[in-house]
């Protein structure tokens, strides 16, 4: 009889401890909780986070370097025109669902994109497209209206990803894509959970057999669930004051690498005086942006000088165009005849906004700016008054989608900035198709940005991503906001 | 005393209807625009009308409104925008965590503060007296989110006894949630328990001195069967008060404890629905926080009267 119970004890006991050996699950922490799951509806980060390249594939991918990718599409040929796009696909892929993948989901899917009555986030991916055509399963046609130099990169966004027809009504709640993982729970308020596809078409592309998605919001309790061993991996910890401590603690890897979010103060170009160049050379000329990083964020993110992530191949580094120097700052000042000049900063709740604000308050104030901050609402009041109405002199928010450069082409945007020679090399860019061509183009947008500061450029948001030192394959960049977890593994 | 329901139950309605109206023009002058929300700052206006058309933003505002609480009285809270799914089904997963977290918390704090008070008032001054005082005096002072915080590095990045944070679900069993709601529960109820602890020992300490008990001692009853039968019975009137009182504030204070352990309840959700501007998951929420309020002060003036056989007769 105390043999029996001895023996249950022991088979209770051993069902707790987690299997160590080859393990194969994987707990990743996210700040923010995606409202759904459907990333060609809405254009919450937090989708991409959970569902690219995981759950969802496009006809093409991004790698952890930034460069472009085959995925569903295994080749592709474009005609000399540049304006006809042929896609080879991959042939034996299935939805997760069991129905076949094939060139009329594709159609699908992007007309389901481009029509006028879809929510889709991104639009301007569609908006070359003429015409989708489909001679044969395996084959899609794509005929443009115009050239475009960066189609192939924009339909490698979750935007773009190929959904069915039979389930795409339903991916918000129950998503349905063709990756190696599927869906199998939300808990809401506190994780999804996704499980190894056992008919992905890549046959062992992936280690792993579940991954879980946590998420969590508060900095403090971000770390404690690291600590505790709750989760296995944040790779967008929220805490870069306690990140140090990280980074000198053997069990765990802790890597600052660059995201796609340049932090800029915007200024408002329509007003005065703000429609003087020299004030705004002058305000940026006041910051001391190795001094704003150590301040706003515990050092760690890269000064920028233009509008241009150092991910992107065709970065170019402008921070000594208009370097920190408050005297150069004072003459400008006063040759515009803005001496004791006296503005506002609308300043979001996110503690990297209002430590940034603080600090630039302190450093215009030495060169005779007196810059008052007014908090607001990321992102439901800051869109409403800095982004629709305009209402504002100064703001801050960090702009985190990849190759975002032409926000300050459009006339509507906020920060009413009008220059043709800016908007000149951005169209030239997006039409042209030579790559080192287009990257020449980029690199003189940048230019223009940094000598005209439409916006003070400050610093570059970093991924300060934390894992147990265990883990293997996550990326220490995000050239695309996600959470590759397809070539993860663990250590013995 | 089926007067006194009935009054109340009207006041309780008309009061209800109130509140409805109040969070629904409060959110109509909120600044920002849900759809604006969704689609981010790439969004082109089309999209944006798509989007608006969508989610029915573009009719008038009484129709709105009407529609609101009709679906309410019909049982139908609406569909979150963010979700996609019935707000009942998404309230329901949550009050599956905050209901169960408040009541814990109630019974530890009530399981604390009865004996400690009456045993603090049967010997004033003494030693249980000074200690209860300490005790007491430390719990009002410390806030319960930074009780939460010293619980998590303690019993979970030092001890490993408590997962640091989140809730794995009922589906799990009852012994893993059950794990997950303790520490949020006790840190919760410590400072509840330290005023519902005081007010017991001064309800106590009034009720020992009236002339009942003394006539009580003088004809013989001994001194544990005094208290007993004729103390706290009486002092547990005002203590009920109290009580009643903190029910409200444990569902409200669970906000600040369910965000430290990372406890997705309704708190929790209904801070991320304000901050996407998911207005009818809003509407939602703050309308039965308001009236678990209501309905709680209803069952405290039954309770009252249940326990004060004068109430019952007098009204």
């Amino acid at each position: 009889m105390s043999k029996r119970i001895l023996a249950a004890a022991l088979l209770f006991s051993a069902s707790l401890v987690p299997a160590y050996a080859a393990k194969t699950s994987l707990v990743v922490g996210m700040p923010i909780e995606p409202p759904g799951l459907d990333p060609t509806v809405a254009a919450p980060v937090a989708i991409r986070e959970v569902t690219w390249v995981n759950l969802y594939e496009g006809l093409v991918r991004l790698d952890r370097t930034g460069k472009v990718q085959p995925l569903l599409a295994k080749s592709w040929e474009v005609a000399p025109d540049g304006l006809t796009y042929t896609f080879k696909l991959q042939d034996g892929v299935k939805f997760h669902d069991g129905s076949t993948f094939d060139s009329a989901d594709v159609k699908f899917a992007f007309d389901r994109a481009r029509d006028p009555k879809s929510t889709n986030a991104q639009k301007q991916i569609f908006a070359p497209i003429a015409s989708i055509e489909t001679p044969d399963p395996s084959t899609v046609v794509i005929k443009l209206k115009e050239t475009s130099g960066n189609f192939l990169y924009y339909l490698s966004w979750g935007d773009a990803v190929i959904v069915a027809p039979e389930t795409a009504e339903n991916n918000k709640a129950n998503p349905v894509g063709t990756g190696p993982f599927k869906f199998k729970s939300w808990t809401r308020g506190d994780r999804v959970e996704l499980v190894r596809n056992p008919d992905y078409w890549q046959k062992d592309k992936t280690k792993l057999e579940t991954v879980t998605f946590r998420f969590i919001n508060d900095a403090q309790a971000q770390v404690a669930a690291l600590r505790a061993g709750d989760v296995d991996a944040f790779p967008n910890l929220g805490a870069p004051e306690l990140f140090a401590e990280f980074q000198k603690d053997a069990r765990f890897k802790a890597v600052a690498g660059n995201t796609e979010g340049e932090t800029v103060a915007g200024l408002n170009s329509a007003k005065k005086p703000f429609d003087d160049p020299r004030v705004r050379k002058a305000l940026m000329h006041a910051v001391d942006r190795k001094a704003l990083v150590d301040g706003a964020y515990s050092g760690f993110g890269r000064p920028i000088g233009s509008f241009f992530s150092p991910n992107h191949p065709a970065f170019v580094d402008l921070t000594s165009v208009v370097p920190y120097d408050p005297e150069k700052a004072k003459a400008l000042l006063a040759e515009a005849g803005a001496s004791n000049l006296s503005i506002t900063i609308k300043t979001p709740q996110m503690a990297y906004a209002s430590r940034s604000a603080e600090l630039l308050s302190a450093m215009l104030a030495e060169v005779g700016v007196d810059l008052k901050i007014i908090p607001t609402e990321f992102p439901a009041k800051w869109i409403e008054e800095v982004f629709k109405n305009k209402d504002y002199d100064v703001t801050i928010v960090s702009h985190t989608e990849p190759l975002d450069i032409d926000i300050f082409a459009r006339d509507t945007y906020y920060f009413n900035y009008k220059n043709d020679k800016f908007k000149a090399a951005i169209s030239d860019a997006a039409k042209t198709t030579d790559e080192k061509a287009r990257f020449a183009k980029y690199a003189e947008a940048q230019k223009i940005l940094a000598e005209d500061v439409p916006a003070l450029f400050l610093f570059q948001l970093p991924k300060l991503g934390v894992w147990n030192a265990k883990v293997k394959g996550l990326w220490e960049n995000s050239p695309i906001p996600s959470n590759d977890v397809t070539e993860v593994t663990w250590d013995e | 005393m089926l007067r006194l329901i009935a009054t109340r139950l009207l006041s309780l309605a008309i009061t209800l209807m109130a509140v409805s109206l109040a969070i629904f023009l409060i959110l109509e002058v909120l600044p920002g625009d849900p759809a604006a929300i969704m689609l981010g700052t790439a969004a082109r206006e089309d999209t944006l009308a798509a989007l608006r058309l969508e989610m029915g933003l573009d009719r008038p505002a009484l129709v709105r409104y009407l529609e609101w609480v009709g679906g309410i009285l019909h049982g139908d809270l609406g569909t979150s925008f963010t979700y996609k799914l019935p707000v009942s089904t998404l309230v329901a997963e949550r009050l599956a965590i905050t209901v169960p977290l408040s009541l814990l918390a109630i019974l530890i704090s009530t399981a604390l503060a009865l004996p400690l008070g009456v045993a603090a008032a049967a010997k004033r001054d003494g030693p249980v007296d000074k200690a209860v005082l300490v005790f007491s005096q430390l719990g009002v002072a410390v806030p319960n989110f930074w009780i939460g915080l010293l619980f998590i590095l303690f019993f979970s990045t030092y001890l490993g006894w408590f997962p640091a944070g989140g809730f794995p679900g009922w589906a799990g069993g009852i012994v893993p949630a059950f794990k997950a709601l303790l520490l949020p529960a006790v840190a919760l109820a410590l400072p509840q328990a330290a005023v519902l602890t005081r007010v017991t020992r001064s309800a106590t300490l009034e009720v020992i001195g009236a002339d009942f008990v003394r006539t009580a001692r003088a004809k013989g009853v001994d001194r544990s069967a005094t208290l007993r039968r004729h103390v706290v019975p009486n002092a547990l009137i005002p203590v009920t008060t109290i009580l009643g009182l903190q029910l409200s504030f444990f569902f409200g204070g669970a906000i600040l404890v369910e965000n430290v352990f990372n406890l997705p309840g309704l708190g929790r959700l209904a801070y991320q629905a304000l901050a996407q501007r998911d207005l009818i998951v809003i509407k939602d929420i703050v309308l039965i926080f308001a009236g678990i309020v209501i309905v709680v002060n209803f069952l405290v003036d039954i309770g009252y009267a249940l326990l004060d056989p004068r109430l019952r007769s007098r009204s």
